[in-house]
């Protein structure tokens, strides 16, 4: 048993309905009890879907429990098919189904009906949301491909390949397929089939046809790909394209696996963000110390964007895939940093107190955690929310990804000119604790109450699930720190100079640290600490704080 | 008791009884919310309560996701997820939740109610909160009170979670002695500002012993006992009334405080058992129910002969049938309900206009059928069906917007009014 604030991932049906939702004709036969139904809303008013997802859910109830709940399966399925008339058929259990033990897939084959049927094993108390959506595709495709032959392949054909992994209910899934359909048709290979985002039943049985496959997010289609590499031959792309380098790197993978020259396009590459970065305004964004999270492909590409094409540096990298871990190990080594795998959101909290970025690159619960901190924050993955669905065009990924996260990770924070002006004019009453950037407008700036707690038992009337009601204030808001204790607690009682209690500073030293921009304070105090610690000086005076200034070099 | 009024309740006190109108009852997919969604609003209304649920991720998914909450600081309700170490052993899982419960108060100690809450998992692998709250109240920490309810969608639908959590308060509240005064209890969650009016205008009447349940904080649970008088203020708390009156208090049967007809039967009950005059009565509510009806008079131009369907969601749908219909004028085509409480809404029943057509229980794939045949100008439905259904070109109001908003009273009528108008202005207004 493991307490739970929030979480990152799903239950392992979500996943299956995840993929279900994306296909045009499968229909989910879910055994749950009522109130498992809320995920309908996931779709129907997170992600704006205009039709209900294909499920159908048995919704028992206690006193279903005495009796038959496999009959009401049984009745479920039947109706299902008959209204909906699926060309295959999903059937599966959530986690209470799941103890009751019904045996939906023995179930629904009793019923005899005359389309593929797949029963999905998903242990709910085990796994979760992207696995679940990961077999979910699996066994789907295998089911629908095992028996078909090796296609012959015909010399001097157009290359093809299968764009594999986009879903519904997926952070920018749709802008992203765009763009590398785009990508791909500068480079003359054509695209097959994707799936399973807007793809038939027909559509899977023609996979076996392309050439390759391009995995476009590895925890939703690896397993896929890989099996399909062992059935049918079909090689694929493992290079998540997010960022100018990754993009690179899959231009020249696809060239490797079919040929094709990629050099006009590398050459030119029809991308803003090189410039954008290197012109001199960027000048600020040099070592802005970032902390990232989310799901592993999308931290381990976002790392390396801020690395190599903003120039800031990693100071934490973390995910809640734990089935993808290694890649963000292998990252993590890579820039020097502690690799943080974890689903547990207190823990990522925790983390960020004691590293004191300057900005947070994660999901949207870190989105959360930086609006408490006062701390700049851009949303780079899923779990999704009402706002990761914008109306405008937005990919991740390919060129015109990378134009968009330059736009989006550099809006939250302070331009290069405002920062010095709150260096120098500390003082100026305008420039207190609570100035956020100004582009960001006077709203953004606005403190939170100081009981965050107030009991508001019935909300207001836009209080509307899923739409948090700052949602205009954007995805990046930056508040005023509620507090700088965090630097404080998180002071391990080793640093302390005294082990009796918390550092001491003078009243001057106090006040002088106070000069410092909120935004590098607590870091600049952690560092002074650490300092005096080390060379058990106490109390902490102006000169030690300048004196840590000069260790430290920042 | 008798209403004599020269204000409209006209058969307030007179049911015909729902055996008169035409019910369809129905069974196959329910697309409503569990118990567990009551929380959302239960646990700001106790402020130092916390909800610990006992559940799977599934719970705490539905809890973030119905609830849209991130945007609170950190909420008072969180989860113990079940994993499959637990399902090996009882034992176990019972070590587990005492080692869940001591984190959380750790982390929370200003909590000083804490309620064990049972989900359909818990409930499937017969989880005994029930010993577990006993065994942990006060001791794992002096002071904690600890409760437990189930708000499983296998036993509870959406509103009856706050049902079966006030239920669970009953037996924690103090004994009244037989000799105490008379006293008022208001049973139901409602929004701060709703309390306040309801407060001052039973003031102004002369009923001071008034109390709420919930009340807004754990210490200050209300007595109860043979001369309580209790009102409901939300038509889905059976087990609680149930419960009260084990305990000797006597149910004020009325309406539900929604619109200007039924806030006056509601207060006029209160009134009745209380020995408050006419005169009183009258002056008291007089400029509530003016108000009402003048900020009412601009809605009805907007909703008058529109046709309303609603989906089952919140056992409010009654009521709000009878204000929207006897007050609004709009034409009912289907009023669906997840259950029908037969005495609890007797009143209401009767109100109604003749032949509505009531549906219980639900089939929701039959029931879109018939929503999309009738194409009313307005459907009440929960989230999952909403935008679906505006792209059949139908019009909606979520349902769940009615639980999460201020609307009884005198004063909060036109809001009420005004959730049904907006989305039809918004359609006539759009341009796009």
């Amino acid at each position: 048993m493991k307490l739970t604030v929030w979480t990152y991932e799903g239950p392992p049906h979500v996943g299956a309905m995840r993929i279900a939702t994306a296909l045009k004709d499968v229909h989910y036969v879910l055994h749950a009890p009522q109130g498992d139904t809320y995920a309908d809303l996931l779709f129907t008013m997170i992600e704006r879907r205009k039709t209900r997802p294909p499920v159908t859910y048995t919704t028992f109830q206690a006193r279903d429990l005495g009796s038959d709940t496999a009959e009401i399966f049984k009745t479920a399925a039947r109706e299902a098919y008959d209204r909906f008339q699926p060309q295959a058929l999903l059937v599966g259990a959530s986690c209470t189904a799941e103890l009751i033990q019904d045996d939906p897939g023995g179930l629904t084959d009793a019923i005899g009906l005359p389309v593929p049927v797949v029963p999905l094993e998903l242990p709910s108390y085990q796994r979760k949301e992207n696995w679940g959506a990961s077999e979910t595709f699996y066994h789907l495709v295998r089911k629908l491909t095992k028996d078909l032959p090796k296609p012959e392949k015909k010399a001097g054909a157009q290359p093809t390949c299968n764009l594999l992994g986009p879903t519904a209910l997926g952070f920018r899934h749709r802008d992203d397929l765009k763009e590398i359909s785009k990508l791909l048709d500068l480079l003359n290979v054509k695209v097959n089939v994707v799936a399973p985002f807007d793809a038939t039943v027909a559509d899977l049985r023609r996979i076996p046809e392309a050439d390759f496959n391009v995995m476009l997010y590895p925890e939703i289609a690896e397993t896929t790909v890989r099996w399909l590499e062992r059935q049918f031959g079909q090689p694929y792309t493992k290079t998540v394209p997010i960022g100018v380098g990754a993009t690179r790197d899959f231009i020249g993978e696809i060239a490797d696996l079919t040929g094709v020259d990629p050099e006009p396009l590398l050459a030119d590459l029809p991308s803003n963000m090189p410039w954008w970065t290197r012109s001199i305004d960027s000048t600020y964004l040099t070592n802005k110390r970032v902390f990232i999270f989310g799901d592993a492909s999308h931290a381990a590409a976002a790392a390396r964007v801020a690395h190599e094409e903003m120039g800031f540096e990693v100071v934490g990298l973390g995910t809640y895939s734990r089935e993808f871990a290694r890649s963000i190990r292998e990252a993590a080594e890579k820039y020097d940093v502690e690799p943080l795998i974890t689903d547990d959101y207190l823990e990522v909290e925790a983390k960020i107190q004691e590293l004191q970025p300057e900005m947070i690159l994660g999901t949207q619960m870190e989105r959360h955690i930086a609006k408490r901190f006062g701390i700049g924050c851009a949303v780079i993955s899923a779990p999704v929310h009402v706002q990761d669905f914008p109306a405008r065009y937005s990919p991740q990924m390919g060129f015109e990804g990378t134009n968009v996260l330059f736009d989006t990770w550099i809006h939250p924070l302070m331009m290069g000119l405002e920062e010095h002006l709150i260096g120098m004019f500390r003082e100026d009453f305008e420039f207190s604790d609570d100035a956020a950037p100004s582009h960001l407008g006077h709203s953004a700036a606005r403190p939170e109450p100081a009981n965050r707690d107030v009991p508001q038992p019935h909300q207001s009337q836009t209080d509307v699930p899923g739409v948090p009601r700052d949602a205009a204030a954007g995805v990046a808001v930056l508040e005023r720190p509620t507090t700088e204790a965090p630097a404080h607690e998180t002071a391990s009682p080793g640093t302390a100079p005294d082990t009796e209690g918390a550092p001491v500073w003078t009243v001057e030293a106090e006040k002088e640290l106070k000069k410092i921009p909120f935004f590098v304070r607590g870091k600049a105090r952690r560092n002074t600490e650490a300092y005096a610690a080390e060379r058990q000086i106490g109390p902490i005076t102006v000169e030690t704080l300048y004196d840590a200034k000069a260790h430290f070099g920042k | 008791m008798a209403v004599t009024a020269p204000f409209s309740t006209p058969s307030a006190t007179a049911p015909k009884g729902c055996t008169d109108l035409p019910v369809i009852r129905e069974r196959g997919q329910r697309e409503v919310f569990c118990g567990l969604t009551g929380i959302i609003w239960l646990h700001r209304r106790i402020q130092d309560a916390f909800f610990l649920i006992i559940g799977s991720r599934t719970c705490a998914h539905l809890m973030q996701s119905a609830a849209g909450v991130m945007i609170f600081a950190e909420p008072r309700f969180g989860t113990a997820v079940i994993d499959d170490r637990d399902l090996a052993g009882l034992a176990d899982a019972n070590e587990e939740l005492d080692k869940v419960v001591n984190q959380l108060l750790d982390r929370r100690p200003e909590i000083k109610l804490l309620f064990l809450v049972g989900s359909c998992p818990s409930e499937v692998i017969k989880l005994d909160l029930h010993r577990a709250a006993e065994r942990l109240n006060g001791q794992v920490r002096p002071g904690v009170r600890i409760l437990n309810y189930s708000g499983s969608g296998i036993e509870t639908t959406f509103t009856q979670g706050e049902d079966a959590c006030l239920a669970a308060m009953v037996p924690a509240l103090p004994q009244a002695e037989a000799e105490a005064p008379a006293s008022l209890l208001v049973v139901g969650a409602l929004a701060d500002v709703v309390e306040d009016q309801f407060r001052r205008l039973f003031g102004q009447m002369g009923i001071d012993r008034v109390d709420f349940l919930p009340p807004r904080s754990a210490a200050d649970l209300p007595a109860v006992g043979p001369n309580t008088r209790y009102l409901l203020a939300q038509p889905f708390l059976g087990d609680t009334a149930r419960l009260l009156e084990d305990r000797g208090a006597v149910r004020l049967a009325a309406p539900f405080p929604l619109g200007v007809e039924g806030t006056t039967a509601w207060l006029k009950a209160a009134a009745d058992a209380f020995g408050v005059s006419q005169d009183t009565f009258e002056a008291v509510t007089a400029r509530g129910r003016e108000r009402a009806h003048r900020s009412l008079e601009r809605y009805r131009g907007q909703l008058a002969g529109k046709s309303l369907f609603f989906f089952p969601d919140s056992q409010l749908e009654i009521p709000l049938a009878r204000f929207l219909a006897r007050e609004m004028d709009m034409t009912l085509t289907e009023v669906g309900t997840p259950y029908l409480h037969r005495s609890h809404l007797a009143e209401e029943i009767g109100m109604l206009p003749e032949s509505t057509q009531l549906s219980e229980g639900q089939d929701v794939d039959k029931q879109l059928d018939r929503c999309l045949a009738a194409r009313p100008d307005i459907t009440v439905c929960g989230l999952g069906l909403a935008n679906p259904l505006e792209a059949e070109g139908l019009t909606t109001k979520w349902s769940i917007e009615l639980v999460f908003t201020p609307i009884q009273g005198y004063d909060q009528a036109a809001d009420l009014a005004d959730l049904f108008a907006r989305p039809l202005v918004r359609r006539t207004k759009l341009r796009v």
